[in-house]
């Protein structure tokens, strides 16, 4: 058979599935759709994902340590580690408070202002507060500066408020495992939603394949039609899934930016990258084509001419 | 062209349908098997087609031992001999056209000359202009010569033909009959299965007669 009969053949059996699964479009479009859902839900899950990655990445000023010097430390001594600190490369920035800023802070804001009047001294210590660099932070690298701002002398305390930080990071790592098995499991659903559509497509088409083999027709001719229905039907999924995403995310996207209003914040919803969408378009094939070849070549075998 | 030697033929359900069967056909013959239905004529032909195996003794085609074909190697085997079934085995959902077509392209032919040998064998059983027809729009008589054409389109040597004219009223038996003869004319070697001797008496072919899985002496 010469290279191009090969492909014309492929492309008419390719029309011809296409053409045969368009005269059935309720049957198609709900193989379709169950298809759509299953890569709708991990797609979205993981959009969710990434959107909450996203909103919580600019909260860098979470990661901000406080720095409490020894009573004991001169004058001097806080703009001095303050110019030592500046110089690290995982340091962004550093602020001093003096005990007295300090003090005329908390006497303004607390309401104690005559109570504090009473205290012959000042009982707070000088401060720094120090950004750590964008890289340096994540729940890790905070904990190495901290430990390293720690050991420098005259330091009483260094605090870090970052429980909370790691409890969300500790929450996303679960939801990007259950994304990652739902992913799993649904795909599978994919592969078993579209096999068992092409056992009963071969079920009804029991004869035509029987005369097709009496005719001289390989098991493998009789299947590719069959082949190319699920490929079709994974194209077809996997791009009605993506069409869901975006509306999903388009009926989001509002009260989102609204939220986000409130907080201050300029956060916009992210859609899907189209790289992810053309990614899922190809699994939904590669899925959809797995499960008919399964089908297909169990069943298709199992037809004998008598 | 075709030997069965001591070939016996049970089904799983303990019918024995050949019981010894020995005959020789030569390349380009004309043969008839005939017998009263349950002879083992249907049982025969499957035989030749491999759609069934023998229990016992040997089926050799074109001095092949039919014994060596692997399952692999079936529809390659198929290709290569034309087969007409009594309820003639069309895909009705596709036009005669298509169904002519079927062996050539799973043969892998090329289009254009699919084109051509599809119109010359439609040609042949005098089904010209009918190519846009559903096999359910023609006759009886007309869907059994699409079937004989789906079976020379691919100019076999050997034709085979299990109860043609089965359902056929006499004059459409023997146009269908003398297509046949014609075929064999050209040199193809044509093995008809049929019951209905009155008819087969207007050709002086050769005659293979069984009785009960046996042949009978002529």
């Amino acid at each position: 058979m010469s290279l191009q009969a090969y492909f014309a053949r492929h492309t008419q059996t390719l029309i011809g599935s296409l053409g045969r699964i368009v005269h059935q479009p309720f049957a198609t479009l709900m193989t379709m759709g169950v298809v759509a859902v299953a890569l709708a839900l991990p797609l979205f899950l993981n959009l969710l994902l990434t959107n909450v990655h996203a909103a919580t990445g600019n909260w860098n000023n979470a990661f901000d340590l406080s720095v409490y010097l020894d009573k004991k430390a001169d004058a001097g001594r806080a703009a001095a580690l303050a110019k030592q600190l500046r110089l690290r490369g995982d340091v962004a920035a550093v602020r001093v408070i003096t005990a007295d800023q300090a003090l005329a802070e908390f006497r303004q804001d607390s309401g104690f202002g005559k109570a504090l009047d009473a205290l012959t001294d000042n009982p707070l210590p000088d401060t720094l507060v120090v950004t750590p660099a964008l890289d340096a932070s994540t729940p890790g690298g905070t904990d190495a500066l901290k430990l390293a701002i720690g050991a420098l002398p005259d330091v009483h305390t260094v605090q870090l408020d970052t429980e909370w930080v790691k409890r969300l990071y500790a929450m996303l790592d679960i939801l990007r495992r259950v994304i990652l098995l739902t992913g799993g499991i649904l795909g599978l659903g994919v592969m078993l939603i579209v096999g068992n559509t092409i056992r009963l497509d071969i079920l009804n088409r029991r004869s035509e394949i029987e005369v097709m083999k009496l005719v001289g027709a390989t098991d493998g001719f009789a299947r590719r039609p069959f082949l190319y229905s699920g490929v079709w039907y994974g194209l077809g999924g996997g791009a009605l899934a993506l069409i869901l995403v975006a509306i999903a995310t388009g009926v989001l996207a509002r009260p989102v930016d609204a939220l986000a209003k409130l907080y201050g914040s300029q956060f916009h919803l992210r859609g899907l990258p189209w790289t992810l969408g053309a990614c899922v378009v190809l699994v939904a094939v590669a899925l959809a084509w797995l499960g008919s070849w399964l089908a297909a070549t169990r069943h298709i075998r199992s037809i004998d001419p008598t | 062209m075709i030997h069965f030697d001591q070939v016996h033929k049970r089904y799983p359900n303990g019918r024995e349908a050949l019981a010894g069967v020995s005959f020789k056909i030569e390349q380009g013959e004309l043969a008839f098997l005939t017998g009263h239905s349950g002879a083992g004529k249907s049982s025969i032909l499957k035989l030749i087609a491999l759609i069934e195996r023998p229990s016992r003794g040997q089926v050799f085609i074109n001095q092949q031992n039919t014994a060596g074909i692997k399952p692999r190697g079936i529809p390659k085997f198929r290709r290569s001999l034309g087969v007409v079934f009594q309820d003639h085995k069309l895909l009705h959902d596709r036009p005669v056209s298509d169904n002519v077509a079927l062996p050539l392209i799973i043969a892998g032919v090329a289009r254009r000359e699919i084109d051509k040998r599809v119109r010359a064998a439609l040609d042949q059983v005098g089904l010209l202009g009918k190519e846009k027809s559903r096999p359910l729009e023609l006759s009886t008589g007309e869907q059994q010569r699409v079937g004989i054409a789906r079976a020379v389109v691919g100019k076999p040597t050997l034709l085979i033909a299990d109860e043609p004219t089965g359902n056929l009223d006499p004059q459409l038996a023997l146009e269908i009959m003398r297509l046949f003869k014609r075929f064999n004319d050209v040199g193809v070697t044509v093995v008809v299965a049929t019951h209905d001797v009155h008819l087969i008496d207007q050709f002086g072919a050769r005659r293979i007669v069984l009785d009960q899985g046996r042949v009978c002496a002529p």
